[in-house]
């Protein structure tokens, strides 16, 4: 098996066949031909999720900077799709309270300009917090970025005329087609797997790996930070925009901050420094919290009510596996390795597992 | 003509003054070293000069362009590189990603063209993989091209942080302790090393060294640093038989 895996037409015909039958699925799935809505739903929330978690993924994972600011930069990403694609006439209906910004309440945009402008005020707003914060020692922007996605949540709560407050925005137009939703994450991970695989992302491992060295080596550690922190808030707003169209409607509390940690639970899963172990990861996660949703549910057993079962017992499950996971999983998945061929077949023939990489900390 | 030059630099901690009114001036092309007891103030002098601490008192010159005060990404970029008293290599990337990430300062692609894969960017790359690959021939570490670098012997390490520093086209080469944790035979082969990139690559040499005779054997001159006062300069020979610093390195001769 090993001397076909060096081969490499072997290896693209692998590669041709998996894009084909992944092809093949979603062009099922798309023509209604199998699955039902419910499916298609959690499959096309999967792949936003996967943007938005290889995101965090470069600025954590391949960086080394600790930022929990992913749902303020959806939030931000989503309520300018909301805003500019909402149909002229639909919008009275919906600002019914408050009216809309009298300059806002005449612009619409298509949906492709309204989604990469989302990307770029969330960009431009991770580059106002980055400034101040990224000059500062690495655990500052946790803190400055958790604070972020509350007070983005609350002024968005408040700024009635653009937002339309707690009410949030509804009728927001829905994408026809899974393909929006899948090319749109294919594109976003295939550019930043670029921007990993190019010197600026040679130097983004550097600063994680150590930045006095990598200062030493020239790396400018400001401007690189910067850069990372923004590309990701950018692509954040990319999958913010993804989840307006989605869901049809836009809310300040589909926004609350602990939604960023289910990226954290993802990229922890799948390997911090790993694209394709956060691929994965955020299927497994995104389908597996729709499984937990049965934790939600009261049970009863045998005509008992069992009183654990309500809601909020699915977020102390999912605490409980980041805890586990945190503790004895540290590297999940793929680590810093990438999927190949070689390590699946490694792995089906019973091959010693991937190999740990040392944690050994900033020395 | 001196390439560097520690002009009246002072360097304290809070109480402690780590450099004392500290000057030097290193000649361009030659190997110069810094040498004394442990906490003698070497380490904070190199941290002086490559920006990592801005000196209370004092001036660096660089090539006469005064230097202090600047961030250490702009200094590397002006031709100092350095090495480190406790290694420290991009330990989980490959050698050879040690040396391009070194490259990385001298780049014109902007990130959005890099990423985007434009011509140029694909020719810069394509020039910093064979001018790395080239550099990594000469030091012959070639073959460990695709190694993790933590998992290289200690001794081939040390000579990965070198080349590194060498990969930023610096002109003027500081290294402490490049022999710290060597075995002799290793020492000596790192002396014949140094040289050779002294001349191969025309640079300047300004080390730490705790092995005496590593120093004696290689330096131009040397300089002896005692409790962040400069007690004594010149050859290897007048620095042995000055009494100060025979007093200085009274029971702690053995110490490295
Ligand atoms: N960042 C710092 N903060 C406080 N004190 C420091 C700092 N850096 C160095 N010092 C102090 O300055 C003095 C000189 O330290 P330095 O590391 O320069 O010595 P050294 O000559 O390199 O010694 P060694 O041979 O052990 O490497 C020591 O007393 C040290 O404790
Ligand atoms: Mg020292």
């Amino acid at each position: 098996m090993m001397d076909k895996l060096n081969d490499k037409k072997s290896k693209l015909f692998l590669n041709l066949l998996l894009i084909a039958v992944f092809a093949a699925i979603l062009i099922l799935l798309d023509t209604k031909t199998i699955g039902d809505a419910y499916v298609r739903r959690i499959l096309n929330l999967s792949a936003i999720y996967a943007i938005v978690s290889v995101s965090m993924n470069l600025v954590n994972g391949f960086t080394g900077l600790f930022s929990l600011g992913q749902a303020g930069f959806m939030a931000i990403g989503a309520y300018t799709v909301a805003i500019f694609t909402v149909p002229l006439e639909a919008r009275a209906k919906i600002f019914y309270i408050i009216p809309q910004n009298p300059v806002l309440a005449q612009i619409e945009l298509p949906f492709v300009i309204a989604l990469i402008l989302g990307g770029l005020l969330a960009a431009l707003v991770a580059v106002l917090i980055g400034m101040p914060v990224l000059r500062l020692k690495s655990d500052y922007l946790a803190i400055a970025t958790l604070g972020f996605s509350e007070i983005i949540r609350i002024v968005f709560t408040n700024i009635k005329s653009i937002t339309n407050g707690a009410l949030g925005i509804k009728n927001i137009p829905i994408m026809p087609t899974m393909w929006v939703f899948f090319g749109v994450a294919i594109i976003s991970i295939g550019l930043m797997w670029l921007l990993i695989n190019s010197s600026y992302g040679r130097a983004f491992k550097a600063i994680r790996e150590d930045e006095v060295a990598a200062e030493a080596m020239g790396i400018n550690l400001f401007k690189h930070k910067v850069m990372s922190f923004s590309i990701g808030a950018f692509f954040a707003g990319i999958g913010g925009g993804l989840l307006a169209t989605l869901f049809a409607t836009v809310d300040p509390n589909q926004f609350y901050f602990p939604v960023t940690y289910n990226f954290l639970l993802i990229i922890v899963l799948g390997g911090m420094g790993s694209i394709s172990g956060t691929i994965i990861a955020s299927f497994v996660v995104t389908i597996g919290l729709e499984i937990l949703r049965f934790f939600d549910e009261p049970l009863a057993l045998f005509g008992v009510n069992i009183p654990l079962f309500r809601p909020g017992l699915r977020m102390v499950v999912f605490s409980i596996l980041l805890m586990v996971l945190v503790l004895f999983f540290r590297n999940g998945l793929l680590g810093q390795k990438e999927l190949s061929w070689k390590l699946v077949f490694d792995w089906l023939s019973g091959k010693k597992p991937i190999k740990k990489t040392d944690e050994g900390g900033a020395a | 003509m001196s390439i560097l030059k520690i002009n009246n630099v002072t360097m304290q901690f809070g109480g402690v003054t780590a450099v004392n009114n500290l000057n030097i001036e290193v000649q361009e092309g030659k190997i110069e070293a810094l040498i004394g007891p442990n906490g003698a103030g070497k380490t904070t002098a190199f941290n002086v000069i490559t920006g990592v601490y801005s000196p209370t008192k004092g001036n660096v010159y660089y090539k006469d362009e005064n230097i202090t005060g600047i961030t250490p990404d702009k200094i590397t970029k002006k031709g100092i590189a350095r090495t480190f008293q406790n290694i420290r290599l991009f330990k989980n990337l490959t050698v050879f990603d040690n040396i391009l990430i070194a490259n990385h300062l001298r780049i014109n692609s902007n990130f959005v063209s890099s990423t985007l894969r434009m011509p140029w960017s694909n020719k810069e790359e394509r020039l910093m993989r064979e001018k790395s690959e080239m550099l990594l021939d000469k030091l012959d570490l070639l073959r460990l091209k695709n190694e993790i670098a933590h998992s290289l012997p200690y001794g081939e390490q040390r000579k990965l942080e070198i080349a590194r520093a060498l990969a930023t086209d610096a002109d003027l080469l500081l290294l402490d302790e490049p022999a710290a944790g060597m075995n002799p035979s290793e020492t000596m082969e790192l002396s014949s090393f140094i040289h050779n990139i002294r001349d191969e690559f025309k640079l300047t040499i300004f080390m730490i060294e705790h092995h005496m005779d590593l120093v004696m054997e290689i330096s131009e001159k040397i300089y002896v640093l005692d409790f962040g006062q400069l007690i004594a300069e010149g050859t290897a020979n007048e620095v042995k038989n000055d009494q100060r610093v025979i007093e200085a390195y009274l029971g702690v001769e053995e110490d490295a």
